[in-house]
């Protein structure tokens, strides 16, 4: 098991070059000019010149992108052209306020899928089955800026009762554990839970009822085990399909969320990048897709390891 | 419905009452567009929303905007400097004389050594506190400054590069920071950025990027009048207008700058205040002015002008325009008389356009290069839209370029003769245009040494009269002289239907009722020092 770790890690590498060589192409492929995003429009060409010289624009794209891995591989992801302040720093507190929300909404989403996906699968009515289909549905079809959207028109305008926007009240220096962060919390997480809740509650619910039709299940009544010893048997076996698409889902929350993070003004990733697309801010585009690449990575390895943890049958390595 | 939902939200209305804190009274809330904080070192970045609320409320300039009136346009007036004249015999060179006992939020001293430093600070790549993202914003500004030097401790002297008799409007975007609190943040910009210092009516408490900044009063401004009123205002970065209207509606900010304009009727509906003014903005057809393009016949410029039905346009937006006949509206010191009255008339149009031997068979082929969103550009998709109607309906053939903001910026950055327009068939820009002083409002679009990439006269506009007349107006040291100049400049310009003017915005912000004092200027800029909250 170490050795597969291990051997995983190593293979991050390589895809981690890939996804910095496919972020750094796209952004150049984008029509526009990064410089152009942090001048005024009729800016002196010559202003223009000098600091395409000084952040290395005006060198060939294979120099650029050669000398941005060089100084990414020390671990400094260089300064953001939009803002003068390092990268790292920028996409380290993002990513803090980010994981912040993708761990709430994914326990809620996780959480409730389990309960209503097993409900699915064990219910003798029709009725509920169909119920939790049309949820799972609903939460793969809607989409989640718009259902933002309207959690903010009924929650936030229309009955006051939660804040429509940002990370916590107006004093506040960060995200702190407390009654009026969590009520800042509230709107994005379930906002941002809707997807994962529709997925995962689909393959809970697909993924137990094909259990429930396994011999062994059959076996465990024929002796005469209590039905909540056998739910544990099921979806322990259900257990491992699962956990891949939860975490294919928890990545997804995390890179996902521009478009949250963005109705409600949470400083994330998200966030970063929407405003970091508009300014050109190659910088922080390039340290944030890479940090959420490596991120998202790390999570597929996790997930595959407690896989065997949880399946022994699964070999790895 | 929402009778269930009130209940099933009772449970949650418990939770955030508790967690919503009461405000002291005098503390204002604003969301802005912007993504992020405007640079707080001295030059804001975000455009003129930046220097609306970090420039002229934590800093000033040498020369300030009078922002006082919402019924005659904004006009400069004394800020640091007292009085500015040009050294008699030598127009080139401008002696300013500062404003003594001012002082720095860090309680050091407002003098000519600081107006020197400051100006190193962003045109001398050599001296140390030379900042490149100040340098950034601010070069395009003072694009005749080439000079400057200390007489005495209250006088400094300044050098242009060709006689500018408006020279003192491009000295109201240099502002002044400490230069003491840039030797004590460790001669680190990123640090000052934190920790800025500068002379305005607000400090800065706190910033927070991409999430706030605190301002609060500075009680020993040096202008009494203006102290601000307001104990401490918040600016929240909010770039997504449904956020900035919710965010109003349900009590979490008092002030939000540009509503949609579909959300004008529930901001109405819950009470709030919208506050409109004009104020110098122009949303336009920049046209190629290139032999082969369609634009370069005078009928048709004034055909498309004639063209477009403004108060149906205006009715799309709400109310939310001023319909153009001119480059700056009516009203406006330079509109002057022009002849050419631009009004909505398609027979005219269509008659202009057979005279200048266009037909059915025979449309003159017009290519805008427009954007989704920007700053400025108003509601460009749906506007376009119904321009693309209006010109067709008359026998243009009207298409688009349609390009993210960013990309038609830098495609701006090459004249129609470039490559970038010339791959694209495009002969007309639309990017909406500050118009706020002369130089911005003519010289840099219209006289034609002022091609990209040294100006935005993106059309090549060559037209040695209208060269003439500018020219003069830069020459004109007499304020009634220079401004009859612009008048005659703006009728020229008019009546050779340069460019093909659509619309004026109205610069709308919603508030909170509660907001008591605020007087709208026509200017970018506004003033936050006679704000209250009652």
């Amino acid at each position: 098991m170490l050795l597969y770790a291990l051997r995983r890690l190593i293979y991050l590498v390589p895809v981690a070059f890939g996804v910095s060589l496919l972020v750094f192409a796209l952004v150049h492929l984008a029509p526009g000019d990064p410089i152009s995003a942090i001048v005024p429009p009729d800016a002196p060409k010559e202003v223009v010149d000098k600091l395409k010289e000084y952040y290395g624009f005006d060198k060939p794209l294979p120099v650029q992108y050669l000398r941005w891995l060089g100084v990414t591989l020390t671990g400094d992801l260089g300064t953001s052209i939009g803002t003068g302040r390092s990268v790292a720093s920028e996409v380290g507190s993002a990513f803090g306020n980010t994981i912040i929300l993708a761990i709430a909404a994914t326990l809620l989403a996780f959480s409730l899928a389990v309960v209503l996906g097993t409900a699915a699968a064990y219910a003798k009515s029709r009725i509920v089955d169909r119920l939790v289909t049309v949820i799972s549905l609903i939460g793969v079809s809607v989409p989640h800026f718009w259902l933002a959207i309207v959690l903010v028109i009924i929650f936030a305008v229309e009955l006051g009762a939660l804040p429509p926007m940002g990370i916590g009240p107006e004093n506040s220096t960060g995200w702190k554990f407390d009654r009026a962060h969590l009520a800042h919390m509230i709107l994005p997480t379930i906002a941002l839970s809707v997807i994962p809740l529709g997925v995962v509650t689909r393959t809970v619910r697909s993924t137990v009822k094909e259990t429930l039709s396994m011999e062994f299940v059959t076996a465990l009544q024929a002796k005469g085990m209590r039905d909540s010893r056998i739910l544990f048997h099921v979806l322990k076996n259900a257990a491992p399909t699962c956990l891949a698409v939860m975490g294919l889902q928890a990545g997804n929350l995390i890179g996902g969320s521009i478009l949250i993070e963005t109705v409600f003004a949470w400083p994330g990733t998200g966030f970063l990048l929407n405003s970091a697309i508009f300014r050109r801010d190659l910088p922080i585009l390039q340290g944030t897709t890479l940090v959420l690449a490596g991120f998202f990575m790390l999570l597929n390895l996790t997930v595959d390891i407690i896989q065997t943890m949880v399946d022994p049958r699964i070999k790895r390595g | 419905m929402f009778n269930r939902l009130r209940v099933a939200a009772t449970g949650l209305a418990i939770l955030a009452a508790a967690a919503t804190p009461a405000f002291a009274q005098g503390t204002l809330r604003i969301g802005m567009t912007a993504a992020d904080i405007p640079q707080t070192t001295g030059q804001p970045d975000q455009g003129f929303e930046g220097f609306r609320f970090a420039g002229y409320t934590i800093y000033d300039a040498l020369v300030n905007w009078d922002l006082s009136k919402a019924d005659a346009i904004a006009d400069i007036r004394p800020g640091l400097a007292v009085s500015w004249a040009p050294v008699e015999g030598e127009p080139t060179k401008w002696v300013f004389k500062l404003r003594e006992g001012v002082k720095f939020h860090d309680g050091s001293e407002f003098d000519a050594d600081a107006v020197i430093w400051n100006l190193e600070k962003v045109l001398n790549d050599k001296s140390p506190q030379f900042d490149r993202k100040q340098m950034a914003q601010v070069r395009a500004r003072i694009p005749t400054l080439v000079g400057y030097r200390k007489i005495d401790k209250y006088t400094v002297e300044l050098t242009t590069r060709i006689v500018n008799s408006l020279f003192p409007y491009d000295m109201s975007y240099v502002f002044y920071s400490s230069p003491a609190n840039w030797e004590k943040q460790d001669k680190d910009w990123n640090k000052v950025a934190l920790n800025p210092s500068g002379t305005g009516p607000f400090k800065v408490d706190r910033v927070v990027p991409r999430e706030r900044m605190e301002l609060s009063r500075n009680a020993d401004y040096w202008e009494k009048a203006r102290v601000p009123k307001l104990d401490k205002v918040i600016l929240f970065p909010m770039p997504e207008a449904a956020t900035r209207t919710a965010a109003l509606l349900a009590g979490q900010v008092d002030w939000i700058e540009v509503p949609a304009p579909d959300a004008i009727p529930r901001l109405k509906q819950g009470g709030m205040t919208i506050v409109t003014n004009k104020y110098p903005h122009n949303w336009a057809y920049q046209p190629s002015m290139v032999e082969g393009s369609p634009w370069t016949d005078v009928r048709v410029r004034k055909a498309a002008n004639m063209a477009i039905d403004r108060a149906g346009l205006n009715k799309l937006l709400g109310g939310l325009m001023i319909e153009s006949k001119g480059h700056v509206y009516p009203g406006h010191p330079w509109f002057g008389s022009p002849a050419f009255d631009i009004k909505y008339d398609p027979a005219a149009a269509k008659k202009l356009l057979a005279e200048a031997g266009y037909s059915a068979t025979k449309k003159p082929k017009i290519k805008i290069a427009i954007s989704t969103s920007g700053s400025g550009q108003m509601l460009p998709l749906p506007m376009n839209e119904y321009v693309q109607e209006n010109l067709n309906a008359v026998g243009f053939d009207t298409s688009f370029e349609v390009m993210e903001w960013n990309a038609l910026v830098t495609f701006a950055f090459q004249p129609a003769t470039g490559d970038a327009a010339k791959k694209a068939g495009v002969n007309g820009v639309n990017i909406s245009r500050a118009t706020v002083d002369p130089y911005s409002g003519f010289t840099r679009l219209m006289h034609s040494n002022f091609v990209p990439p040294v100006g935005a006269n993106w059309g090549i506009l060559k037209d040695d009269k209208l060269d003439a007349m500018i020219n003069k107006a830069h020459a004109s040291f007499d304020k009634a002289e220079q401004t009859k100049a612009l008048s005659e400049v703006h009728g020229y310009v008019v009546d050779q239907a340069y460019w093909i003017w659509i619309a004026h915005d109205l610069n709308p912000r919603a508030m909170n009722p509660k907001v008591k004092g605020f007087v709208q200027a026509q200017s970018w800029f506004q003033d936050l020092t006679p704000v209250e909250i009652k």
